[in-house]
């Protein structure tokens, strides 16, 4: 198949200023390049004197008519940089790129939006600057309005609206907008989870219609959703490219953000206990590796462990901590008179529903509730916001507390 | 295939004025925005495009006044800073709000592709929506003092291309430059508040072309504010008769408008696309 979008050598120069030409330079600038500084192994220097930097080198791929590709990496990784080259935002430092097709991209939620224009006016001059006709947003225009769920406000200028309002509005011109080859930027993690859930399923309803679309986001789940194919990128070179769950798996096991395997390292005394641990995996329901769980799925935390001596009254237990280091939960097994061997123990969420967040695991077993091992900081689990709730009472999923679950609530008239 | 794009390094796209027509849509609404958006929430709204000239126009009456320069015979004073004032005052707003327009569309140049030429070009149009409001002063002028243009005025629109063009040539480049050097937004200010001074608002050209004080080389100096010529012209529009349109400064003043566009382009297609990455 002829591909629409082929990428060969594509290298991206930057050269680092001098730090009193910094006046201008805005602060995130400075802030995305001190991580990538931090990434690049504490090479903090970076910044001190004119230095070459490559935010891409070498990348070459091709994507063909109809694919959904996912670029994956770190913050940092190159990915931005690669959709600004793509979208002629800026320009490569070499290579080539060869675009058969109308291309749009949405590297932002609401480009261009101005605070004092109306609802409806920003609906207009958005959609011209996503480039579509004025024909195309009026035949669209009631579309676009419905799916925003803002029409009582139609005609209210914007700097008046809620965030939420304000992303649902500029999020529903961007969806509706009709190129060969879309690509999208981490537009997702903004708005309310209904919301965004609404936008992943519109996302997959567009790309239903044989478009090529190409989509960067950290939420892997998201990226499961919407792709087919991926690409890995990592310090500006492309490490892998195939089906989308290969290259997943893969960014999960180079990674070490969150992971879904902790190893947990034999310590020079663990010889002399009755038996200790020697890995926590993170998993789905269905027992695949995961890094991050979306709200309400199901999850499961295995913990593989060595008994060397027969152990009575064995209880194995792993606590939640939030990032405040507060205990959450603790579980516990039943208590059991355990002979020495290998195990394994898997922990399976129950239906309730923590908020999104990543939470350290505390790791302990014992033996007639005296702990002979114990471990804080075992491990990680990141529950992140993007989901499929399957209880639609739910707003939304984070700064509204710890667990989730709905209650009843009843209004009634007086 | 149809509309197959090649992004190369240095590669200037030869589709650049096709894509600068496709995207008309987009200058058209750049402009709209700018035009809802300068007079919101402004209570008297548009009537401030007529203000601000009016008031400037009182002021230079006064000193005009107060200084005894000469008018020439049979035009009134208001009449005559008025011919001045306005076309002085578009061209200054539209060089100064052109020339800031890609740094207050600077996260349209980072996250969008498009022409960047449309973004100085498209606010030019706010300026000449205020200016052809603030023509009213002149007609109210007219009216009061039972003033007749000749058939000249017809040709006050080639005038009006004119400043146009200066304004857009001098804006496009100085918005190129601005991206880099913020510099210009100081210099431009500056620029604009020198130039009142050394154009025939509250004198006539004539005054300057005639008098045996002032050296040629001064004059030429003079002449070479292309300003000069666009007044002028407009006076001569208007005023007819009275005014004598000085030709040699006239063809100077057309020649340097032009430089100045080609000079503009040519600058900010040269750096338009590092924009982005400097901005």
């Amino acid at each position: 198949m002829e591909p629409v979008l082929k990428i060969e050598n594509l290298g991206k120069k930057y050269m680092l200023q001098h730090q009193t030409q910094e006046k201008y330079v805005a602060l995130r600038d400075v802030i995305t390049d001190k991580a990538k500084s931090a990434l690049r192994g504490g090479k903090g220097k970076i910044h001190k004197s004119s230095e070459e930097f490559w935010a891409l080198k070498d990348v070459s791929f091709e994507v063909n008519k109809g694919d959904r590709l996912g670029i994956i990496g770190r913050n940092g990784a190159g990915k931005s940089t690669l959709l600004k080259i793509i979208s002629q935002i800026t320009e490569p430092t070499e290579g080539r790129i060869t675009i058969d097709g109308r291309v749009a991209s949405l590297l932002e939620v609401g480009t261009g939006f101005h605070p004092e224009l109306t609802g409806r006016e920003n609906i207009f001059l958005n959609g011209s600057i996503l480039g579509m006709s004025k024909k195309e947003i009026q035949s669209k225009f009631d579309e676009i309005v419905a799916f925003s769920e803002v029409e009582k406000f139609l005609d209210t200028p914007v700097k008046r609206y809620s965030s939420g309002m304000y992303v649902r509005l500029a999020f529903s011109v961007a969806a509706h907008l009709e190129p060969d080859i879309l690509i999208i930027d981490e537009v997702l993690a903004v708005g309310d989870f209904a919301f965004q859930k609404k936008c992943i399923k519109k996302i997959q309803e567009v790309s239903g219609h044989g478009r090529t679309i190409l989509f960067v986001s950290h939420n892997m789940f998201a990226i499961q959703k919407v792709c087919t194919t991926g690409v890995l990128i990592k310090g500006g070179e492309v490490i892998a490219n195939g089906h989308i769950e290969n290259i997943v798996k893969k960014y999960i096991e180079t990674s070490d953000v969150t992971q879904s395997v902790y190893e947990i390292p034999a310590s020079a005394d663990s010889k002399d206990l009755p038996g200790y641990p020697s890995r926590i995996q993170i998993e789905d329901g269905d027992s695949n590796l995961i890094t991050e769980i979306p709200v309400g799925k199901i999850w499961q935390i295995r913990v593989l462990f060595n008994l060397k001596e027969e152990v009575e009254h064995f209880i194995i237990a792993i606590g939640l901590k939030n990032q405040d280091e507060i205990p959450i939960r603790t579980f516990y097994s039943k208590p059991i008179d355990m002979k020495p061997g290998n195990y394994e123990a898997i922990f399976r969420s129950d239906n309730i529903m923590l908020a999104a967040e990543a939470y350290s695991l505390v790791l302990g077993l014992s033996s007639h509730e005296n702990s002979f091992f114990y471990m804080d900081n075992a491990g990680k689990i990141h529950i992140s916001e993007l989901t499929e709730v399957a209880d639609d009472r739910i707003v939304r999923v984070s700064s509204v507390g710890l667990i989730l679950n709905p209650i009843e609530v009843v209004i009634n008239r007086l | 295939m149809v509309n197959r794009v090649i992004i190369e390094p240095g590669g200037k796209s030869k589709k650049y004025w096709s894509d600068l027509w496709k995207f008309r849509g987009l200058f058209y609404y750049l402009a709209w925005r700018d035009v809802l958006v300068r007079y919101k929430q402004a209570t008297i709204g548009i009537a401030w495009s007529v203000i601000r000239p009016l008031l400037t126009i009182i002021i230079f009456c006064v000193i005009g006044k107060l200084l005894h320069i000469q008018t020439p015979a049979g035009i009134h004073r208001a009449i005559f800073v008025c011919t001045a004032i306005l076309p002085w005052q578009y061209f200054s707003t539209a060089f100064s709000e052109s020339s800031n327009s890609l740094l207050a569309n600077s996260n349209l140049l980072t996250k969008v592709y498009f022409p960047r030429l449309i973004v100085p070009a498209s606010t030019i149009i706010v300026s000449l929506i205020d200016f052809l409001t603030s023509l009213a002063i002149l007609f109210g002028f007219m009216i009061y003092y039972r003033f007749v243009p000749g058939w000249n005025v017809v040709l006050i629109p080639l005038f009006l291309l004119q400043a146009t063009m200066m304004s857009m040539g001098a804006g496009i480049f100085i918005a190129a430059l601005n991206v880099k050097y913020r510099d210009f937004k100081f210099i431009v200010p500056f620029m604009v508040q020198f130039g009142l001074y050394i154009s025939p608002v509250v004198f006539s050209s004539d005054a300057v072309f005639k008098s045996e004080s002032i050296p040629s080389f001064l004059k030429f100096i003079y002449s070479l504010n292309p300003m000069v010529g666009v007044i002028d012209g407009f006076r001569w529009c208007i005023l007819g008769g009275a005014i004598n349109l000085y030709m040699p400064g006239f063809l100077i003043s057309i020649g340097i408008s032009i430089l100045l566009v080609i000079l503009g382009i040519w600058y900010f297609r040269k750096t338009e696309r590092s924009f982005a990455d400097v901005i």
